[in-house]
């Protein structure tokens, strides 16, 4: 079982980024969980989501405590929340920023990538919303959910203009992705 | 045709599919997405039914009251303070004989407030009349749905189908939801046994004075004992059309050779299934015994499976103040008193207000009780967080 942590803050898309995750899992054959744990529903508060991916029917109803992956949709919570906990030691964290991976200077063994997902979504999405970028440079990264199935995914929750400009959000975190 | 879907969805299309002819409902976290995706399926004439926006839960209930002595299929949702708000009606409805169908997202009760997730709203209502059955998954919690109007229609009783919030009702999980004429085919429409109507005035649920009112209350409290039959016959029922096992009185996961058996019920039972399965390949056995319908209570099923079970732990995520566990003291009582003495059943609280219950929290239990009994403990009690003057 491959079990992921979102941190963000409210107004990301976090909770969306998870179920999406979910449904392309689902799509892709998979048995897939995802659930939230909301601080209090409030724009910018902590907030984390929990998707497990796995062969066989998901049964545990426990948080997500040792995650093989974290996406972090807000660089500034590493400093406030303990955003690695739990993180296995060969795992991957995925996080929003301009820096380079090794400028965050994270105290983990596990894989560090950034991408400036903000920065992409406000171009092309026109919001400050990074979650499609998150999603496009994870899937990229891990290969762990299809991009096609995601793409479905997203045009399935948000069909027509909103779905198209995440979708090419998407495949702009793909392409500069598929260039490291 | 099975979805990746969220919970509240996966309800609230079954309820549509069940035609219920009106809902009503105040939002309450975290009941609300149910109801805002029934009244999304009523606005894009997928559902010929009323939905009536009320300024209260209290109102909400009356509405549903009111439909459904009218003859109307009615059904309601709400969690927490909404279910408290709406006790007075509640305990009315169950009263009246009014077959009504209720969703409890279950949550935590104030004060202090708290949007999360435990069973002490549903339980607080527990003696009020009502049918109350727990879902496992969402997959359970939609089949129960369809198995509710009709468990309800048949015996006159209301019925509640708690769920626990967030955890289900916010969860995206695979659910099979059926088709509309499956469910057409299953549930048949609503015949009303006993409708108020103007052209012919009569009064429902009016006075009964100290002549007649106790025995009100004892053919009610027959009748919920006799609903056992219908909430199995409607079951297995469901098992054949649809093809899966959904609901019923109990059900039991690697019971037979097991020398230690959990209790429990509600969502928290698939945390407890993957560590059964995690012991027994380290040796131990350990089984489940999963109340799905919590009234009535399943007494003589629970004695049944457990009466050569010497060592056996209840874990419930609600609390009789003063007293312990709610749902302890029912297994408790399913043993003749006789036999008592030498079966340990011990009694754990666990995730009151949305606190999580991690699965090393289930094994730290079932390995304390393999020692000793425990009459109350609350898992997971952060010490540190109480001081010698709070207690």
């Amino acid at each position: 079982m491959i079990e992921i942590r979102i941190h963000g803050r409210g107004g990301q898309g976090n909770v969306a980024a998870a179920e999406l995750l979910s449904i392309a899992a689902f799509k892709d054959g998979k048995f897939a969980q995802a659930f939230p744990s909301f601080g209090a529903e409030r724009i910018g508060a902590p907030v984390m989501a929990f998707v497990r991916i796995d062969d066989k029917k998901v049964r545990t109803r426990e948080d997500v405590r040792t995650p093989d992956y974290l996406i972090v949709q807000d660089a500034f919570l590493i400093e406030t929340v303990p955003v690695l906990d739990g993180l296995k030691p060969d795992g991957l964290i995925l996080v929003n920023s301009e820096k380079q991976p090794e400028e965050l200077q994270l105290k983990t063994t596990a894989s560090v990538e950034t991408i400036p997902a903000t920065e992409i979504a406000l171009e092309i999405i026109g919001r400050p919303i990074p979650n499609a970028v998150m999603i496009g440079a994870f899937c990229t990264i891990t290969g762990l959910v299809s991009l096609d199935a995601v793409q479905e995914a997203i045009m399935g929750k948000f069909p027509g203009r909103v779905g198209e400009n995440n979708v090419a959000a998407l495949e702009r975190a793909h392409e500069i992705m598929q260039k490291r | 045709m099975l979805k990746q879907i969220e919970g509240s969805r996966a309800v609230a299309e079954c309820v549509a599919m069940c035609r219920p002819n009106v809902i009503s409902a105040y939002p309450i976290t975290p009941q609300t997405h149910i109801v805002e995706d029934l009244a999304m399926i009523i606005g894009q004439g997928k559902l010929d039914a009323e939905f009536i926006n009320v300024e209260s839960e209290f109102a909400a209930g009356s509405v549903v009251l009111g439909a459904s002595a009218a003859g109307a299929r009615a059904y309601s949702a709400t969690s927490s303070q909404g279910l408290l708000l709406m006790c007075e009606v509640i305990y009315c409805i169950a009263g009246m004989r009014l077959p009504i169908v209720l969703t409890c997202a279950n949550r935590a009760i104030s004060a202090p407030l708290s949007i999360w997730n435990d069973q002490q709203d549903s339980m607080a209502l527990r003696d009020a009349g009502w049918i109350q059955l727990h879902a496992e998954d969402n997959q359970e919690a939609a089949d129960l749905h369809i198995q509710a109007f009709k468990i309800a229609e048949q015996t006159s009783l209301p019925v509640m189908v708690c769920m626990d919030g967030f955890i289900l009702t916010h969860a995206y999980e695979p659910v099979d939801i059926p088709e509309p004429k499956e469910v057409d085919h299953f549930l048949p429409p609503f015949t009303p046994k006993n409708i108020v109507d103007p052209r012919s005035p009569k009064g429902i649920g009016l006075f009964a004075d100290p002549r007649f009112y106790l025995e009100t209350r004892y053919i009610l409290h027959r009748a919920m004992e006799k609903s056992e039959e219908t909430i199995k016959a409607v079951s297995a029922d469901f098992a054949k059309t649809f093809g899966r096992n959904s609901g019923g009185f109990i059900k039991t996961y690697k019971l037979e050779n097991a020398d230690l058996v959990i209790v429990s019920m509600g969502s928290v039972v698939g945390t407890i299934k993957e560590l059964i399965d995690r012991m027994e390949e380290e040796g131990k056995k350990v089984g489940l015994v999963q109340i799905c319908s919590y009234r009535p209570f399943p007494r003589h099923e629970i004695y049944n499976v457990l009466k050569d079970k010497m060592n056996i732990v209840v874990l419930e995520k609600s609390v009789s103040l003063g007293r312990g566990g709610i749902l302890a003291s029912d297994v408790r009582w399913s043993f003749p008193r006789a036999e008592k003495k030498d079966r340990n059943i011990s009694s754990f609280i666990a995730g009151l207000g949305g606190r999580n219950i991690p699965m090393d929290d289930l094994r730290y239990m079932v390995e304390k009780v393999e020692k000793e009994p425990v009459e109350l403990e609350f898992l997971g009690l952060k010490k540190e967080l109480i001081s010698e003057k709070d207690l």
